[in-house]
Parts: structure tokens; C-alpha cells; sequence
């Protein structure tokens, strides 16, 4: 594990206590100063000011807050609902499982983030409408993969050792079967978390996710849009935001795929 | 088939998740009742949902998706305007993606730990990590801003489907190239490569007749599979780029509440990916000959 203590796992973590503490941190994300509308960076406010005049840098921690909350949420949210059904599925087997496949099936063919999209721009922006579009199109891929999982798992010999010691069912589930499915299904988080960080920012940046004034960085790299070329600023601090995070729980998934020596997937 | 039955009606359902009365939501809470009464006819939203369900599929074979609520033009004609600058975009991109990805993912294979394969791989992480909606827009800060050579926005001949094109295909670029680097790695080591080899062939000659080929499978497979990827990417990098495809249309009509549209689309990009994911099959076939078709 001393291996995954490297520079992107401070970054990552630089966000998170950012995030976590910007209510102590005397930040200003809503204060609107006309005198320092679009004003570029500089000494005193190092990512400078919005169209409207707001620190960048309060907002960037304040859309770190907004990123990391909802990808937590969504990744523990479809991880959870993923394992149980995943596992079910595979354990009883027969119709249940047959149904599991088919729901899996029809969710993998649409386009994860288009049905996110629709979801979220029929249900009418707002976060937690983004929340909930966002963990029904993530559970599938956790869903599938405890279910391969544990259909390999399920035959070998020390759930059979377990069952023939009258264990129940829910127990072996639990006790004997869970731990050996969670390293893959560790490092698909990781990759999930990545790509919900991502995927919240998008509806943010259609304007399907957080509302006015609260921060996203996917919001302000849609409010940026129109100043581009006078205040190329308030694209560029919220996109290197996004790049950063990404890329370090990207990297981070890589080594702990590495660590737990697993396969890469052809499927993923 | 199955897959598609499903999916029509997941979309189906999709206008039903509306919390609430669909109806009172594209009217306003201010429209009269017999407004609303109308309207709840023109939908069939009287009838059960079954008679409902039953209609929508009927239809949707037909080729019929209603009528656009905000410019009560067919749906369907509305969609085929669109369709062409989306189909360009998309086959660009993949074009793009193609084209990086396997001189880079084959010299990240060839020399694999040097240098080159870091770099390679480097920017094959950044391309992963990079969301189209902040390249998209560096991108037109850069080139079309600063150095001007594109235009910024819109769709005016050639030069205005490059940047979409590349904000577009860098995540698939990224993705293919780690997939090209693995399989050629895999192929690499075989026998018959090092036969090849022994019989003094120009290692160009080895590397693409005999290493690509064989490798081609998952890297097809893949991109098949990311192709969806590419769909629902697509709808942001429209919308960056004013490009005016289903993309865009799908933001517009999630905007205007205009839902038929709204439907039409996402059964759109949805049906054209299980296509793809079944063309891929058929490539299969065609490329590798020891895989035969049930």
C-alpha cells in the first residue's frame, strides 16, 4: 500500500480537506463586487474574479465541495445497490438472475450519460435530481461485475466447507463471499468516482445540475464561455480544477489495479 | 431485438418519471383547464398506460415520434435535419481517434518501458482525464481566439469541424491507444511474430501485416463499444461548438420541455449504438476468419 502514497493521492487529498473545510475557511463564493468584475488574476486573489465580480478561488472550493459530495454519494449509492442485486443475482440464480441480465443488458445498451442527461433534464435541474440520474445509470457496471465475481467465487471450496458447516446463506454471502469480490469492485469505484466527478460536471456545465449561485466547476465553465477571450481565467481555474482531479483518482485507480493485481478489462 | 424492445420502452417510461403532470409542466401552472384537457388528449395521456405503451411501440416502428410540441412540425423531419452534421462529427472523430492511437499505442508496444512508451501512455491519461467541455473550450481559446485558424462556433465548411472533431475524439484517442499498446503487446510475443522475424520480413511489414492484424479484435471490440461513449459526448460538444446535430436539438428540446423531441432523440442515439455494437460483431467476422457467425 506504501506505493499509493505518491502526488496524486496529496492532490486528492488537498481537495478533500479543502472541501471538507471550506465552511471554517473565510471564503466569499456569493459575494458580488462590481469593482472587480472579470478582473485576472493576480497577488491577492490568485485564480482573480468572476463575471459578477466573485472570488474564483472561493467558488473553485466551494464547486470542489459540490464535485466531491456528489460523486461520494453517487459512487456509494450505485456501489451498494450494485453488490446487493449483483450478488443476489448470481446466488439464486434462475429466473432472478436472468432478469438481473436482461435489466443489465438494457441499461449497458443505452449510453450511460445520454440517459443521465435525459434523466436529469426531464426531472428538471437541481442537484439532487442530478444525484439520483447519475446512480441509476452507474449501479449497472458494479452490478455486473459482483455478479461475474461472484459466480466464480460461489463454487469454490470453502463456501462449500461453509455451507456443509450449516452456515446460512446470508452469512457465506457476507462473510465468505463479499471480501473476495471487493478488490475489482474497489478499483471500478475508483474509476466510477472519476467519471461521475466528470459526468456531474457535465450536466452542471448543460446546466442540468447545482443552480444559481451555487457553485460547480461544470457551471462556471459554462458561465466562463462567454468571456473567453477577455477572461480566458474563468474557464481555465475550474477546467485545470476538473483536469487535476480526475487525473489523480485516474492514476490512483491505476496503481491500486496494479497493487491488487488485477486484470485490465477488454469490457470496460 | 430484445435489447431494442427494452430500450424503446425505457424511453417510453422516460416522460413518465416526470414528477408530477407532464401536461401542467409544458403548459404552465397558469393554462386553463380546457387547455389542458386538449393537450392531455393530443398526447393520449388519458388513456391507461398500457394502451399508452402499446401506441408509442406501434409507432415507433412506423417511424413516427409525434409532433414537436414547440414547432409542431413531425418529429421525425425535425430529426433528419440534424442527422447529417451529427453523423460528420462522429465519423470525424472517430477518424481522429483512429488515426492517434495506433501509430501511438504501436510505439508505446514496440518500445515498451522507454521513453516513448511513457510519453505514449502519459498522454493517453491525460486525454482520458481531460472532459470534452473543458477541451472543447481551450481549444477555441487557443486556435481559434488567439491564432484564429477556425472559426469559433457554427458550422461553415471544413474548417469548423476540426476543433469539435478533436474535443470530440480525444477521449476515444486516449482509451484506443491503451487498448492498441495491450493487444500488440499481447501479439507481440507470439510465434508466429518471431517467425516472421526469422524469415528477415521488414519489421514495418511484420509489425502491420502480422501484429496489427492479429491484434485488430479487442481493439475493434473496444471501439465499438465506446462508440456510445462518443454519442453522449457528442451532445456536450455540440452544445460548446453550436454545431447543429442531435445533440444540440436534445439540450434545445430538454429547454423548451418539448418532450416528443426530447424522446425522439435519446431513442435515436440509442437504436444507432446497438446498431454499431451489432456492425461490430459483423466485423468480427470479416477480420478474423476463425470467428464464425452462429
Amino acid at each position: 500500500m506504501a506505493r499509493l502514497i505518491s502526488i496524486p493521492l496529496l492532490i486528492l487529498l488537498t481537495w478533500l480537506v479543502l472541501a471538507l473545510c471550506s465552511p471554517l475557511l473565510p471564503l466569499e463564493p456569493d459575494m458580488i463586487a462590481l469593482e472587480k468584475i472579470l478582473v485576472p488574476p493576480n497577488w491577492q486573489q490568485w485564480f482573480g474574479h468572476d463575471d459578477l465580480g466573485r472570488s474564483i478561488a472561493s467558488r473553485l472550493i466551494m464547486g470542489a465541495r459540490t464535485s466531491l459530495s456528489v460523486s461520494i454519494i453517487v459512487v456509494s449509492i450505485s456501489l451498494i445497490i450494485g453488490i446487493v442485486l449483483g450478488v443476489l443475482g448470481a446466488w439464486l440464480g434462475g429466473v432472478w438472475d436472468r432478469a438481473l441480465v436482461m435489466v443489465i443488458d438494457l441499461f449497458i445498451a443505452f449510453p450511460g450519460i445520454l440517459l443521465a442527461i435525459a434523466l436529469a433534464g426531464l426531472l428538471g435541474p437541481g442537484l439532487m435530481n442530478a444525484v439520483f440520474a447519475l446512480s441509476i445509470v452507474s449501479w449497472v457496471g458494479f452490478a455486473r461485475l459482483a455478479r461475474v465475481q461472484t459466480l466464480t467465487v460461489r463454487e469454490r471450496d470453502h463456501v462449500l466447507a461453509a455451507r456443509a458447516l450449516g452456515t446460512s446463506e446470508l452469512f457465506i454471502m457476507i462473510k465468505h463471499v463479499l471480501p473476495l469480490i471487493m478488490a475489482p469492485l474497489i478499483v471500478e469505484a475508483t474509476f466510477a468516482f472519476a467519471g461521475v466527478v466528470i459526468a456531474e460536471a457535465g450536466l452542471s456545465f448543460l446546466g442540468l445540475g447545482v443552480q444559481p449561485p451555487q457553485a460547480s466547476w461544470g457551471s462556471m465553465i459554462r458561465d466562463g464561455g462567454a468571456y473567453l477571450l477577455i477572461a480566458p481565467h474563468m474557464v481555465l481555474a475550474p477546467g485545470f480544477a476538473i483536469l487535476s482531479l480526475v487525473l489523480c483518482i485516474n492514476l490512483l485507480g491505476d496503481r491500486l489495479r496494479d497493487a491488487m493485481d488485477i486484470k485490465e478489462q477488454t469490457t470496460a | 431485438m430484445v435489447v431494442m424492445f427494452g430500450i424503446v420502452t425505457l424511453v417510453f417510461l422516460l416522460i413518465h418519471v416526470v414528477p408530477g403532470d407532464p401536461v401542467e409542466v409544458m403548459l404552465g401552472e397558469t393554462a386553463r383547464p380546457a387547455d389542458r384537457e386538449a393537450l392531455r388528449e393530443a398526447l393520449g395521456l388519458h388513456q391507461p398506460l398500457l394502451t399508452q405503451w402499446w401506441q408509442y411501440l406501434f409507432a415507433v416502428v412506423q417511424l413516427d415520434f409525434g409532433e414537436s410540441l414547440h414547432s409542431r412540425q413531425a418529429v421525425s423531419s425535425v430529426l433528419l435535419t440534424r442527422i447529417p452534421a451529427t453523423f460528420i462529427l462522429s465519423i470525424s472523430s472517430l477518424l481522429i481517434a483512429v488515426i492517434i492511437a495506433l501509430p501511438l499505442g504501436m510505439l508505446a508496444a514496440v518500445y515498451k518501458d522507454s521513453i516513448w512508451d511513457r510519453l505514449a501512455m502519459v498522454t493517453a491519461m491525460l486525454g482520458v482525464s481531460i472532459p470534452n467541455f473543458v477541451m472543447g473550450p481551450v481549444l477555441i481559446l487557443i486556435f481559434s481566439l488567439w491564432l484564429g485558424w477556425f472559426p469559433v462556433s457554427g458550422q461553415e465548411g471544413f474548417g469548423s469541424l476540426i476543433l469539435p472533431a478533436i474535443t470530440l475524439g480525444t477521449a476515444l484517442a486516449a482509451i484506443l491507444s491503451r487498448m492498441v499498446r495491450a493487444s500488440m503487446l499481447e501479439v507481440l510475443q507470439e510465434d508466429y511474430i518471431r517467425a516472421a522475424r526469422a524469415r528477415g520480413l521488414f519489421e514495418s511489414r511484420v509489425l502491420t501485416l502480422h501484429a496489427l492484424r492479429n491484434a485488430a479484435l479487442p481493439i475493434i471490440t473496444i471501439l465499438g463499444m465506446q462508440f456510445g461513449a462518443l454519442l453522449a459526448g457528442a451532445v456536450i460538444t455540440e452544445t460548446i461548438f453550436s454545431w447543429p446535430g442531435i445533440g444540440q436539438l436534445l439540450i434545445e428540446s430538454i429547454q423548451k420541455r418539448d418532450y416528443p423531441v426530447v424522446q425522439a432523440c435519446v431513442l435515436l442515439i440509442s437504436m444507432t449504438y446497438v446498431l454499431v455494437n451489432l456492425l461490430t460483431d459483423l466485423i468480427y467476422v470479416a477480420v478474423d476468419p476463425r470467428v464464425r457467425l452462429e
